[in-house]
């Protein structure tokens, strides 16, 4: 177990490594002069030589890499240019948005996909199981973008039960999950009906394994075998859809963000590109890339807690 | 039977966009760079099918041309996934288990634990929103998938007699890669390619809803999306239309390439549930 842990540990550190060398690469080195990029044709020589200083363009390349990552391993993600504060306090405010919003949308299609994968495989080839592959399929063609657009078009324009967009903020808890909610579902829906497709086909699966007749034998019900022995053991390829559904989560989310017009991660990224300020476009995306890995190895681990056998 | 029918249901739908995104390259009922102000925002008429949008543009002609954007930019970058991926796939699987082997895989791995769509927006960010800059961001991560299945399927066929004989007869690895593993796994890339195509839909649709992909005049899915959206309360339909078009486009080849997939190799079908 320990050999398993250090590998995977081993090979994240090297992914995160690689990770900031082809971000810093991609910023800072190929564009030219970052600091002419961030200021543009008008800039003065001796604004762009007051930025260069500023941002130590003045060292050598593998100075301000070790710099930029020094800092970030002890949470100082630099001072953006365009707010003048620190990116690390930018991160802050912009998560309170974005980690609520994945997380919600993550276990909202947890609880969908479960009770819709059992009953899809508990019912094969009837009305539940089509309407489950039919719904998968729908899943993986929509535009998330676009579903949110139509949730949108349904729920504030036409019904108006919700406001179409913005975040009212964490002062009430209430009023911050009701802005998130309809964000939550568009980004869950497809993701849910993804979900439940995998699920269903790995517990098919199962239920063939001769343990589950055994189960069976043994005096078990249909509905005990199905929830006790053939769930459990149908959790590797659902762990797996789901720590890829994380990624998926997370650039959707960015993408949402813009639809809802919500104040998170997604908003300043590109607030960040259209204002030319690198800083929070590097951070933020070094961010992203680090809790995509890190989901990544947490999803291993859990690989390893559900089946002895790949620890090995 | 039900194979088949996915095949046809799914080919047919592709083949009416591929159909319309050619014909977009002769003839559009109207063009898409003259505005017309006077014509802005009308509903469906004979003049303009689907009506008009804000600026007096035919919906009709926009969703063709932006058919043929959407469809460059993901055959584009299959071209560079498969470009580079497939011999590379070739290269890591005639030499299993050697050094060369383990450094292209790990290198594919790499690229996989990347967030794509964060890193396609960090490339776009930084050398300008284009649609070679699109297509380069998606090709990129279409790299690994490609050599995957091409290093997957080449495996198995290596430890074949046939292969052993050819290498008996003194054929070097680069020509056994070339003429007996290539034709042997197409099909599997053949699949792979269709399911990178609709994925480099979506990809090439959500870049350019940010507005990182194809840059104005030239029409795309993705930013009629975002232009429509200030409008969703007075003209929902062009918020719908544009939409509709990437999902059916991305469904009818999701379906064509399961079907491709269980045509191309009868084994699977008894496996697939």
């Amino acid at each position: 177990m320990l050999t398993y842990f250090l590998n995977r540990a081993l090979a994240m550190i090297l992914s995160l490594a690689v990770a900031s060398v082809v971000i810093f690469c991609l910023i800072e080195v190929v564009p030219g002069d970052p600091a002419s990029f961030m200021l543009g044709l008008n800039a003065t020589d001796a604004a762009v030589a007051n930025l260069r200083a500023e941002l130590g363009l003045n060292q050598s390349g593998l100075a301000r890499y070790l710099a930029w990552v020094g800092g970030m391993v002890q949470g100082d993600f630099g001072i953006s240019y365009t707010y003048r504060v620190p990116v690390s306090e930018l991160i802050q405010d912009r998560l309170a948005v974005s980690l609520p919003l994945a997380i919600y949308a993550l276990l909202l299609s947890t609880a969908l996909a479960i009770p819709i994968g059992v009953l899809a495989a508990a019912k094969r080839g009837a009305w539940p199981d089509l309407g489950v592959m039919a719904a998968a399929q729908l899943g993986i063609a929509i535009p998330n973008f676009w579903f949110a657009m139509l949730l949108v078009l349904l729920f504030a324009v036409k019904l108006q039960w919700v406001s179409a967009g913005g975040f009212a903020g964490w002062d009430s808890f209430g009023a911050g999950v009701a802005s998130l909610t309809l964000p939550a579902i568009a980004l869950a829906l497809p993701q849910a009906a993804i979900l439940a497709r995998v699920l269903r086909s790995a517990l098919l699966e199962t239920l063939e394994q001769d343990y589950i007749r055994t189960a069976r034998a043994k005096g078990l019900t249909r509905r005990q075998t199905l929830w006790r022995h053939a769930l459990r053991n149908a959790g590797i390829p659902v762990m797996t859809i789901l720590g890829l559904q994380f990624s998926f989560l997370l650039a959707g989310a960015i993408i949402i963000e813009n639809v809802f017009f919500l104040p998170g991660l997604g908003r300043l990224i590109f607030q960040g590109i259209t204002q030319r300020d690198l800083i929070v476009v590097e951070s933020v995306t070094m961010l992203l890339v680090f809790a995509v890995i890190l989901v990544t190895f947490l999803v291993d681990l859990a690989y390893a807690a559900l089946d002895p056998r790949l620890r090995r | 039977m039900k194979t088949q029918r996915s095949l046809f249901i799914g080919g047919a739908i592709s083949l009416v966009f591929l159909m319309l995104a050619a014909l977009s390259l002769f003839w559009v009922p109207h063009e898409v760079t003259s505005l017309s102000i006077a014509a802005r925002l009308q509903g469906p008429s004979t003049t303009y099918l689907l009506g008009t949008d804000q600026f007096g543009r035919d919906i009709l002609s926009l969703l063709m041309v932006g058919a043929q954007t959407s469809i460059a930019v993901a055959v584009a970058a299959i071209g560079i996934g498969a470009g580079i991926g497939v011999p590379l796939g070739l290269l890591a699987a005639a030499h299993h288990g050697r050094i060369g082997d383990e450094v292209i895989m790990r290198g594919n791995d790499l690229i996989f634990a990347f967030p794509a769509l964060v890193i396609a927006i960090l490339i776009t960010a930084t050398y300008g929103p284009s649609a070679f800059n699109a297509i380069l961001a998606i090709g990129i991560f279409n790299i690994p998938v490609f050599a995957r299945v091409t290093r997957a399927g080449a495996l198995p066929i290596w430890t074949l007699d046939y292969i052993m004989a050819a290498k008996v007869a003194g054929k070097s690895k680069f020509r056994i890669s070339l003429e007996h593993i290539l034709p042997n796994i197409l099909n599997l890339i053949i699949v792979q390619a269709t399911i990178q195509f609709s994925l480099g839909i979506l990809a090439e649709a959500a870049l350019s809803y940010v507005g990182l992909g194809a840059q104005p005049p030239t029409p795309s899915w993705g930013r009629m999306l975002a232009e429509a959206q200030t409008m969703i309360y007075s003209h929902p339909m062009l918020a719908v239309l544009p939409g509709a078009c990437i999902m059916a486009l991305v469904l009818g080849l999701n379906l064509a390439g399961d079907g491709l997939r269980d045509h191309l190799d009868p084994r699977l079908r008894q496996v697939v549930k």
